[in-house]
């Protein structure tokens, strides 16, 4: 029994703080924040670079062949610096494919992910709501293929994607339709949402056609596992993110005096911040748990999975909130980073399903 | 990261299983000698006392065997190993680390076969969580010690025999000085001057008690440790396991009886486990309860890499604290009046078992350092944030 991290794993986290704090320091990442794209292409080609990017890619496709448990160690590094880049879509869909794609998808798009040459995403549900097979409505004709006609809301990096993997149903089944951004009666609009660090967007689907051999037949327990791992990824980002809102406050509460004293003395903050620290430690221990499932341990996943994400997304969102509250004003304004913690929090709670939604499957899955 | 057990680890658990086969039959088939049988069985296989040397009659078991151990037992609800449960939790390993070996010899063999019980008084009072302010006296004459003053909440205290307990010796009335001048000192409870008053508690039990001391003397062969020193004594550390996966075990059998209870409990005419209220609180505890056992093999992890534990295992004191609160109270809203009847009584659901935690949780909440105290040493030690 070994609940640790490997030698290999802490020095690729070392590798990854020390480009996240040489390339991406906070005033970079509002750099990009603002910019139209919403990340840096120089940069993403560093991430290629580096193999993060095939990360969980197969050696045969380009990629390094490593495992979940390597990828939440970058996530909760990207997390922790609010990295903004497309790195959690395309390698959902990166593991989307080699899980699911035939031969020839694999050979057509993972090696140029890898590279850096693709982004991609995944387009699963159509509206708002719980990630379930229920919400992926979009009719597909069959006509040697699929012709597609309707629109994905709130598409992670719809607007810097090459490639959507787009769920949809036809005759009764659910598809996967790759779905490259050139095919003909494709169009992106980007919807502007409080945290800039994470991009999205409505994907537009107007006569499209798809070529039977780029589809993907999907069962319910496919979705559920790529849903599983989406929540993992998000969770492990909310991991770094929160232990950054708690080494934030607690450096302010122990500089900053009121009544004489450091406002860290007083137990309205300490015990506030202790409970931060609770949580923090708790998410993390059932997100780690979880991403080891996914490659040992499959048919303990979904549980593992909705335990994290049900616990980090009440605790995230109110550890947002602390962060904020106990800065006092200063909290309050642009110019202070603990802000747009708040702000991920609130992107992180709903993504691939929020406590509710957890917290039912949970209790579904214990035999109530 | 890898949860495989090595193949001595699994050997180690199939004996223990294959141990409780044999000698736990369920409790409705155990007969009257059950328990004393048990004692030495488990005393055989020094399971008692495991994490201790085997230097002093202890089991040598390393950090992972414990745990093994731990979970096996209380995955069978299996009764305790001894009955001398604090002399088997707190004197014991404070006398191994620091007694002398007289000491060892005269105590740690009776504690193995929990021949007596102790108990352990730190409590006054004036004095609670601001344990090193502690103000019951001794002073040397000669040869021996003189203790004037009280110690109260002294669990097991009415049936003891001894009491390992802490007085102070110097720094009388020096608040800045406190944790100097502390003396831990091993008293017989039979010793003239020595009056136990049981108190009753909410639950109906009178395990804790207060005790006067009235010109006790002691002999200075019986104090643990050097004079003055004995705030040190009161933390052991010994390298026994703190994962809580004892606890964990347990509190996962505890939320089994809950999902059975809550589907099995009808409100407003339909079973409760259909309330998405009560879906998704039974939910947040199974949350909880994963969690401390994935913190628990964290810091297990740890210790097993010989990495030190700072302040750590308060995070899962906390968890169980606010667990031990809420799930019996959860239970309670959940059976109504139903939920008040006591054990006593016939027909009590789940023999009484949640009316007696709604009123029992003070032992697990306040007995072992109350939650803001948890949450100071969290917040100073761990965040480094200035102390109170
Ligand atoms: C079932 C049970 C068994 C016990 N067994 C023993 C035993 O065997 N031997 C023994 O010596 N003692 C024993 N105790 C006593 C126990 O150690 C004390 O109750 C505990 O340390 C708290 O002290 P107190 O009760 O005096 O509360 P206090 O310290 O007076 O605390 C009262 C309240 O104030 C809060 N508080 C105190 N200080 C602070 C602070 N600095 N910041 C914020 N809040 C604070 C506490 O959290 C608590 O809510 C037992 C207690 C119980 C309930």
């Amino acid at each position: 029994m070994n609940f640790g991290f490997t030698e290999e794993q802490t020095l690729l986290r070392e590798q990854a703080r020390r480009f996240l704090d040489d390339e991406a320091s906070m005033s970079v990442v509002r750099e990009l924040m603002h910019s139209d794209q919403g990340f840096s292409t120089a940069q993403w080609q560093q991430l290629a670079n580096l193999g993060w990017l095939g990360l969980i890619i197969d050696p045969d496709h380009g990629g390094v062949g490593l495992n979940w448990v390597d990828l939440i160690v970058v996530l909760e590094e990207m997390g922790r610096s609010l990295y903004p880049s497309p790195f959690i879509s395309t390698t959902l869909a990166a593991s989307v494919l080699g899980d699911l794609g035939s031969d020839e998808q694999k050979k057509d798009w993972l090696p140029g992910m890898a590279t850096g040459q693709q982004i991609a995403t995944l387009a699963l549900f159509d509206r708002h709501g719980d990630p379930i097979a229920e919400n992926i409505t979009l009719a597909a004709e069959e006509a040697d293929g699929l012709v597609l006609n309707g629109t994905k809301q709130f598409v992670a990096d719809a607007g810097s994607a090459d490639l959507f993997i787009t769920a949809c149903r036809s005759g009764g089944s659910l598809k996967l339709a790759l779905i490259p951004r050139t095919a003909e009666g494709v169009s992106v609009t980007a919807t502007a949402t409080m945290d800039r660090t994470k991009r999205t967007g409505a994907l537009e689907l107007s006569n499209v056609h798809v070529a039977a051999n780029d589809v993907i037949n999907l069962s319910n327990d496919d979705l559920s596992r790529i849903v599983d791992k989406g929540v993992v990824a998000i969770t492990a980002e909310m991991v770094g993110a929160g232990e950054q809102v708690l080494e934030i406050t607690t450096g302010y509460a122990r500089e900053r005096i009121q009544f004489g004293h450091p406002i860290g003395k007083y137990q309205g903050v300490k015990h506030t911040l202790a409970d931060v620290y609770v949580d923090v430690e708790s998410f993390k221990s059932l997100v780690y748990y979880a991403a080891w499932t996914i490659d040992h341990s499959p048919e303990e996943l979904p549980r593992s999975a909705s335990l994290a994400k049900a616990y980090a997304s009440d605790a995230f969102a109110e550890i947002g909130i602390n962060g904020v509250q106990l800065h006092g004003a200063i909290g309050f304004t642009e110019e202070y980073d603990i802000q747009l913690y708040l702000k991920r929090s609130k992107w992180a709670r709903p993504i691939f399903g929020d406590s509710d939604h957890h917290y039912e499957r949970v209790a579904r899955m214990a035999g109530l | 990261m890898d949860f495989e057990y090595t193949e001595e680890e699994e050997t180690f658990r199939k004996e223990v299983q294959g141990f409780l086969d044999e000698n736990l039959p369920p409790r409705d088939q155990r007969g009257k000698g059950f328990m004393s049988n048990w004692l030495t069985k488990v005393r055989e296989k020094r399971w008692v006392g495991f994490s201790w040397p085997p230097e002093v009659g202890g089991g040598g078991g390393n950090l992972m065997q414990q745990v093994i151990l731990k979970e096996e037992m209380s995955k069978r609800r299996a009764p305790p190993l001894g009955t001398c449960m604090m002399g088997l939790a707190w004197v014991g390993p404070a006398i191994i680390q620091y007694g002398t070996e007289e000491q060892k010899q005269r105590f740690i063999p009776d504690i193995l076969d929990s021949k007596y019980h102790w108990c352990t008084g730190y409590s006054e009072p004036n004095v609670g969580s601001d344990l090193a302010a502690l103000q019951c006296k001794a002073v040397r004459d000669g040869d021996h010690y003189v203790i004037n003053g009280t110690k109260i909440w002294t669990t097991l205290a009415p049936i003891a025999s001894w009491i390992s307990m802490l007085v102070r010796t110097d720094n009388f009335g020096d608040a800045d000085a406190k944790h100097e001048g502390i003396t831990a000192l091993l008293v017989k409870l039979e010793d003239p001057g020595i009056e136990i008053r049981p108190i009753e508690n909410m639950a109906g039990d009178k395990v804790f008690a207060q005790i006067f001391f009235d010109n006790v003397k002691v002999p200075v062969e019986n104090r643990l440790g050097d004079e003055g020193k004995g705030w040190a004594v009161t933390i052991s550390s010994l390298a026994s396991e703190r994962s809580s996966i004892g606890e964990v075990t347990s509190m996962y059998s505890k939320l089994e009886t809950l999902k059975s209870l809550i589907k099995t409990t009808e409100y407003n005419g339909k079973p409760a486990s259909e309330n998405p209220e009560v879906r998704r609180t039974v939910a947040r505890f199974e949350a909880k309860i994963e969690a401390m056992r994935l913190n628990g093999l964290r810091y297990l992890t740890r210790q097993i890499k010989g990495e030190p534990l700072s302040s750590e295992t308060s995070v899962n004191k906390l968890h169980r604290a606010s667990l031990e609160v809420e799930m019996s109270d959860f239970a309670l809203e959940v059976l109504g009046p139903a939920g008040l009847q006591l054990r006593e009584q016939g027909g009590s659901v789940d023999n009484g078992k949640w009316a007696n935690d709604a009123l029992d949780w003070p032992s697990v909440v306040i007995g072992g350092g109350t939650p803001n105290i948890q949450k100071n040493i969290v917040g100073e030690r761990i965040l480094g944030l200035p102390k109170d």
